[in-house]
């Protein structure tokens, strides 16, 4: 696996993934509760292609945030992955139980 | 061709489908049975998850619920969605690359209990249990309006209802493909059956959206359907739709989505689907095709709910209750009240929209909005499969769990640890088919209360599941004695007040008619799992610190399921001393 050195050590990738993960959690709780839920009423005087604002983000625009952050999640840490050096071998399956 | 035979045609041509998938995925192994082989593409796997998740309360109920609630009808959409973020970063790769088979599993090692083992298998039952109870309601709501014509005479012969023709063989066909395929044939029927169910959700909508606005993308035209929507609202003296918190406090709305995120990221039928497929990797990506189908219905689901209520409207409008009653242009009120689920007994001259529509049953919007808005026979029909794909998909998951629970964690891990692979394939396919008789008599014969407690099941996964397994993966430290109290607390005290809040419900016949209490601290018996989630959290962080950390083999258990490829002995000795 290691035939090159990583870029990062497993200590770094660890603490990087923790800090993004933190960060689309804030976008997340952003996105589902603070602009679709608190300010709703508030968003929805603004006009959004004929909806309110509040109204849109509560029942399309918060979903296309969620699945823009699994996809965001799933790019980034298979790049990182690849930095550390610590990606699966090729398509190998793990063997259940090769965890322990 | 009438609705009757579309809808026959349809029904047999996706069910033979559907067995034709389970003898081609026949099983003989145990990781066949459990997990596929552990061979699941990803996309498929998308699909699956997609068909799994997406129930009979997704497709039946859901917009019939946003419809009628406006603006506080998002705590599904949301709910149902947002819970995939949680998933797909917090749990699905670290628990695919923990491997082995169940939910149970990975709480048993990480916690090196059984006792643990036990308390999550019994709770993976109690939730999938609840949960199936509500599909059968589906098949039998499904059959009794579309064939209830055709099943009659057989039903009346046999001296049963038509709703117990409907599950016998909605129960028949899920017990071919799981008891022979296994999670690899409900994998493969899944995917079959997410086709049918998205395809029959959103012709609908795109045909009446078309018609509607001109415009074929639902989610394009409820913008210009909305304003009309509103308006016909005040002329008729009702709320405006897009106005927020006319039927839930601010406060509630917030705790049911956030509810319904966690107890969706932490239901043993969703994750286990995650175990299916080969790699780390794909276990992200699957996470992304999975939350991409769901959002495909779930974005399309408000345009169904405002098309549905703005035609009712408009009728209403313009012919009033009792015109309503006789003009052509609004038959489907006629075949639907014959089913009993409009009262239009209660109609009269004068009376006020509102009130016109309590008559209605919110879980006939989607079955009748192709009726309502005058569809060809043929949508109509496929709306019915499609309910049925989406009600016995969902089942079919929740059995395999409900089997693995007690064939692999119970039976394999606990009673007989030394059964051969055959004696465990043989005892898990013998369970998988007494939890389908299960399943079908909670169908036949509903239980007031278990209809009661489905609703709660994401409450009582978020309040025990979820904590357990975000802690087990993000936190080493936690050890065993925390987490059981921490389910513990969570699990019977989110159970206790859901019983204070509603019981009366299920109770009323016994003379008890009043709640003890309607809410605590403001949220109602939905979204109380927020507060059983918080304590659980709480509780296990206090027992954790003041009892000794786990051992070392389980800290690097830990940190072995936080990279994607199998570290060394000398890497996890180096994790350790740092």
């Amino acid at each position: 696996m290691a035939d090159s050195t990583p870029e990062i050590d497993r200590e770094t990738y660890w603490r990087t993934l923790m800090r993004r993960t933190l960060i689309l959690l804030v976008v997340w709780f952003i996105t589902g509760f603070v602009l679709s839920i608190f300010l709703a009423e508030t968003l929805n005087a603004i006009n959004f292609g004929g909806i309110p604002f509040g109204f849109w983000m509560a029942q399309q625009g918060s979903i296309f945030v969620f699945v823009s952050l699994v996809l965001i999640y799933a790019i980034a840490t298979g790049q990182l992955d690849k930095q550390a050096g610590v990606e699966e071998d090729g398509d190998a399956t793990s063997a259940p139980g090769a965890a322990h | 061709m009438s609705i009757l035979g579309w809808t026959t045609f349809w029904v047999i041509a996706t069910f033979s489908l559907y067995i034709g998938i389970a003898i081609w995925s026949r099983v003989t192994s145990t990781k066949g049975f459990y997990v596929a082989g552990q061979g699941v593409p990803t996309v498929a796997n998308g699909m699956a998850v997609g068909a799994d998740w997406m129930s009979a309360a997704s497709f039946i109920s859901m917009a019939g619920l946003v419809s009628f609630m406006g603006f506080d009808g998002s705590v599904y959409l949301m709910g149902w969605t947002g819970g995939y973020v949680l998933l797909a970063i917090l749990l699905a790769p670290f628990l695919r690359k923990f491997g082995e088979y169940t939910v149970p599993d990975f709480v048993g090692k990480r916690y090196y209990s059984n006792y643990a083992r036990v308390i999550a298998a019994i709770a993976a039952i109690f939730v999938s249990f609840t949960y199936v109870a509500g599909q059968m309601r589906g098949v039998g709501v499904v059959f009794s309006r579309f064939l209830g014509e055709l099943v009659e005479p057989l039903a009346a012969g046999l001296g049963v209802e038509v709703i117990t023709i409907g599950v016998i063989i909605g129960m028949a066909i899920v017990a071919t493909y799981a008891v022979l395929g296994g999670m690899k044939g409900i994998t493969y029927t899944q995917v079959a059956q997410y086709c049918v169910l998205i395809v029959a959700y959103t012709i609908p909508a795109v045909a009446i959206g078309y018609s509607m606005t001109g415009s074929p993308i639902p989610q394009v035209a409820m913008g210009e359907v909305l304003p009309a929507l509103d308006g016909l609202q005040q002329e008729l003296g009702l709320d405006m739709y897009s106005g927020p918190f006319a039927n839930l406090s601010m406060l509630n709305v917030f705790a049911i989505t956030f509810v319904l995120m966690v107890g969706t990221a932490g239901l043993p039928h969703v994750i286990v689907r995650f175990y299916t497929v080969k790699t780390v990797k794909s276990a992200r990506w699957s996470a992304l095709w999975a939350i991409v189908f769901i959002a495909i219905l779930y974005t399309v689901a408000p345009a169904v709910a405002m098309f549905s209520r703005y035609e009712i409207l408009q009728s209403f409008s313009d012919l009033g209750a009792m015109g309503m009653l006789e003009s052509p242009r609004t038959s489907w009120v006629q075949t639907w009240a014959a089913t009993g689920l409009i009262e239009t007994g209660q109609w009269s001259e004068g009376m006020s929209a509102n009130a016109l529509l309590s008559t209605i049953d919110r879980d006939i919007i989607v079955l009748a909005t192709p009726e309502i808005a005058n569809l060809s026979p043929w949508v109509v029909g496929l709306v019915a499969a499609g309910g049925l794909a989406a009600a016995l998909s969902t089942a079919s998951g929740l059995m395999l769990v409900i089997s693995s629970s007690l064939a692999h964690d119970v039976y394999g891990e606990i009673i007989n640890p030394d059964a051969s692979e055959q004696k465990r394939l043989k005892v898990g396919r013998g369970i998988i088919f007494v939890a389908i008789i299960g399943a079908g008599l909670l169908g036949i014969y509903p239980l007031g209360f278990v209809a009661e407690v489905v609703a709660f099941a994401f409450g009582l996964a978020a309040a025990s599941f979820f904590p357990v397994l975000v802690l087990g993966i993000f936190w080493k430290r936690c050890n065993k004695e925390g987490a059981i109290a921490g389910i513990v607390t969570g699990l019977s005290f989110t159970f206790i007040m859901i019983i204070l809040m509603r019981a009366h419900v299920a109770l009323a016949e016994f003379g008890i008619t009043e709640p003890v209490f309607d809410s605590f601290l403001g949220i109602n018996a939905q979204g109380i799992g927020l507060i059983g989630m918080i304590l659980n959290f709480i509780v296990t962080y206090l027992v954790t610190m003041s009892t000794p950390p786990p051992p070392q083999e389980v800290q690097d258990l830990v940190e072995q399921i936080r990279y994607p490829r199998t570290l060394t002995k000398d890497e996890l000795s180096e994790a350790a001393s740092s």
